[in-house]
């Protein structure tokens, strides 16, 4: 198979003081693809895209990005590069409009000479966040707030977006609304890394997955070749 | 009732210089999540600036905020970008520790350079009033206070509200991480955020060297009147910062009215404690 990964995560080592939360994790991330990190509360899963967007710094170990070493850079660096998180919990500011989180994330100078189409396209795929541009971030609906951490990461017009744990605290039918806008942006050529606890609905959308427990990576391989008792084994470390 | 009018419309007045002298202190604490205890020494600085000015240019002293707002912008950049930046995020200590130092530096610099003489930025402005009525005149220089601290306020508030730096400013302050993940580089506007605030302690020096006398060592006692605006008024909000500033002012002036005027600190400051004990926010602030 021919190797075009994008992102390469290799024996990735960070620590939280002295805990040691990531054990020689190596990730690999093809173009336009979309991967699923799976595991439960703790597995070091939000630690890891916290490292790669550059919130956290690695005490060893290697993170490219189309072949440049970005694990020393700070997180307004990785952004330039464009890469993209949707943090857990969401994140948006809460005393902003709808409009200015939007705006906001094409703050990058990269990005800001494509706020207007990103804009649209955000517009386009979301289009509450267009009817409720003035409100106050945190008088959303919980569907509509991710909507919005979403398309406020869009706006830095990335080529990679981390998704940290999209569904929590959503309903089904919302969380199936979207993940279906998931699957357009990353048709749109985005490529997607996602960070998820609920198993069945994360393998389903991913072209290969990689399941943690406590910091290691337990098991890998592309969803259809995994068993359903080896997944339940390794998410629980039975 | 009539003579209360008096006390009142002067409340008022000093009440809007009172608002533009707390408005740097409560932008930095609201923005940095920094106490800058050298506000009002840096404030004072600013006078101080002012004056140097005047004696090589003899000018009006409004005229001498075209050089003091500068400098006084580039002071404030560099000291956050190379002082105060580098004990961020080390705890509550380092930064108030630097900043009280940064307080003794000052004083003492401006005492060597300027010597403990008492001084005043002259204006034939200082002394003019407008008769409005025989018990009702309005100090022409309170009126200039109110008016250009007015002016900043609004101007500050449209920076925030309408900017791409002022949303940037005020993202940094909500969520710090969340603002990086949006490529704002949250060091470096810190540096503009001290830069312009310490363009508005620049105008506030001025106008305070106006309207009254000032030493090198004034600094903290104004240190005290931009804690009781930010404390009334509430962090976060150019508004409460203004209504911070009247409510002050009209402490003050009514509470010398009614009991002498030697009770006019008081009476701010006992306004202050209540605000503290009934609504420790301030009155526009968010309630943690």
């Amino acid at each position: 198979m021919a190797n075009n990964a994008v992102l390469k995560v290799c024996d990735l080592n960070v620590h939280y003081r002295d805990f040691q939360a990531l054990w020689d994790i190596s990730i690999e991330v093809n173009k336009g693809r979309v991967v699923s990190i799976i595991g439960a509360n703790g597995a070091g899963k939000s630690t890891l895209l916290k490292t790669i967007s550059g919130l956290l710094k690695p005490t060893h170990g290697v993170i490219e990005y189309h072949g440049e070493s970005i694990g020393h850079l700070s997180a307004h660096e990785t952004v330039a590069r464009g890469i993209s998180l949707v943090p857990e919990g969401r994140r948006l500011f809460p005393r902003l409009t709808v409009l200015e989180n939007l705006i906001i994330g094409s703050y990058a100078p990269r990005s800001r000479k494509k706020k207007d189409r990103a804009l649209g396209k955000v517009h386009e795929l979301f289009p509450i966040l267009k009817d409720r541009a003035r409100q106050m971030a945190n008088t959303l609906s919980g569907g509509e707030q991710q909507m919005l951490a979403i398309g406020r990461a869009l706006m830095s017009d990335p080529s990679l977006i981390l998704f940290d744990e999209i569904s929590l605290g959503l309903a089904p039918l919302i969380i199936k609304s979207i993940y279906q806008q998931v699957r357009e942006i990353n048709q749109e050529g985005i490529t997607a890394v996602l960070v998820e606890q609920d198993v069945k609905r994360s393998l389903k959308a991913a072209d290969m997955a990689y399941i943690m427990l406590e910091g290691k990576v337990v098991l890998q391989g592309e969803p259809l070749t995994l068993t359903e008792e080896a997944v339940r084994e390794a998410y629980f470390g039975l | 009732m009539q003579d209360l009018l008096q006390p009142v419309l002067n409340g008022i007045l000093l009440g809007g210089l009172y608002a533009v002298i707390g408005v740097g202190l409560s932008m930095i604490a609201g923005i940095v999540k920094l106490i800058n205890l050298a506000h009002g020494d840096l404030m004072i600085l600013g006078s101080f600036l002012s004056l140097a000015f005047m004696g090589v240019v003899g000018v009006n002293p409004l005229v001498t905020l075209v050089f003091v707002v500068p400098a006084m912008f580039l002071i404030g950049f560099l000291i956050q970008n190379y002082l105060l930046n580098r004990v961020l995020g080390k705890g509550m200590e380092p930064p108030l520790i630097m900043a009280f130092g940064l307080s003794i530096i000052l004083q003492n610099t401006l005492l060597l350079v300027f010597t403990p003489d008492a001084r005043s930025l002259i204006s034939s402005l200082s002394v003019k009033s407008i008769a409005v009525a025989d018990y009702l005149t309005i100090p022409v220089i309170y009126l200039i206070d109110f008016i250009i601290g007015l002016g900043v306020i609004t101007l500050l508030h449209q920076f925030f509200q309408k900017t791409y730096m002022g949303r940037a400013i005020r993202a940094a302050s909500d969520d710090e991480d969340a603002a990086q993940l949006m490529g704002i580089n949250t060091k470096h506007i810190y540096a503009y955020a001290m830069g312009i605030a310490m363009t508005s302690a620049a105008v506030a020096g001025v106008l305070v060297g106006m309207t009254f006398t000032f030493y090198p060592h004034t600094g903290p006692q104004y240190l005290i009147v931009a804690f009781g605006v930010v404390i009334i008024g509430g962090l976060g909000s150019m508004i409460g910062t203004f209504v911070g500033g009247i409510i002050l002012g009209l402490a003050q002036l009514l509470g010398a009215h009614f009991l002498g005027p030697g009770f006019q600190l008081l009476s701010g400051y006992v306004i202050l404690l209540i605000v503290l004990t009934v609504r420790p926010q301030g009155i526009f602030g968010k309630a943690t």
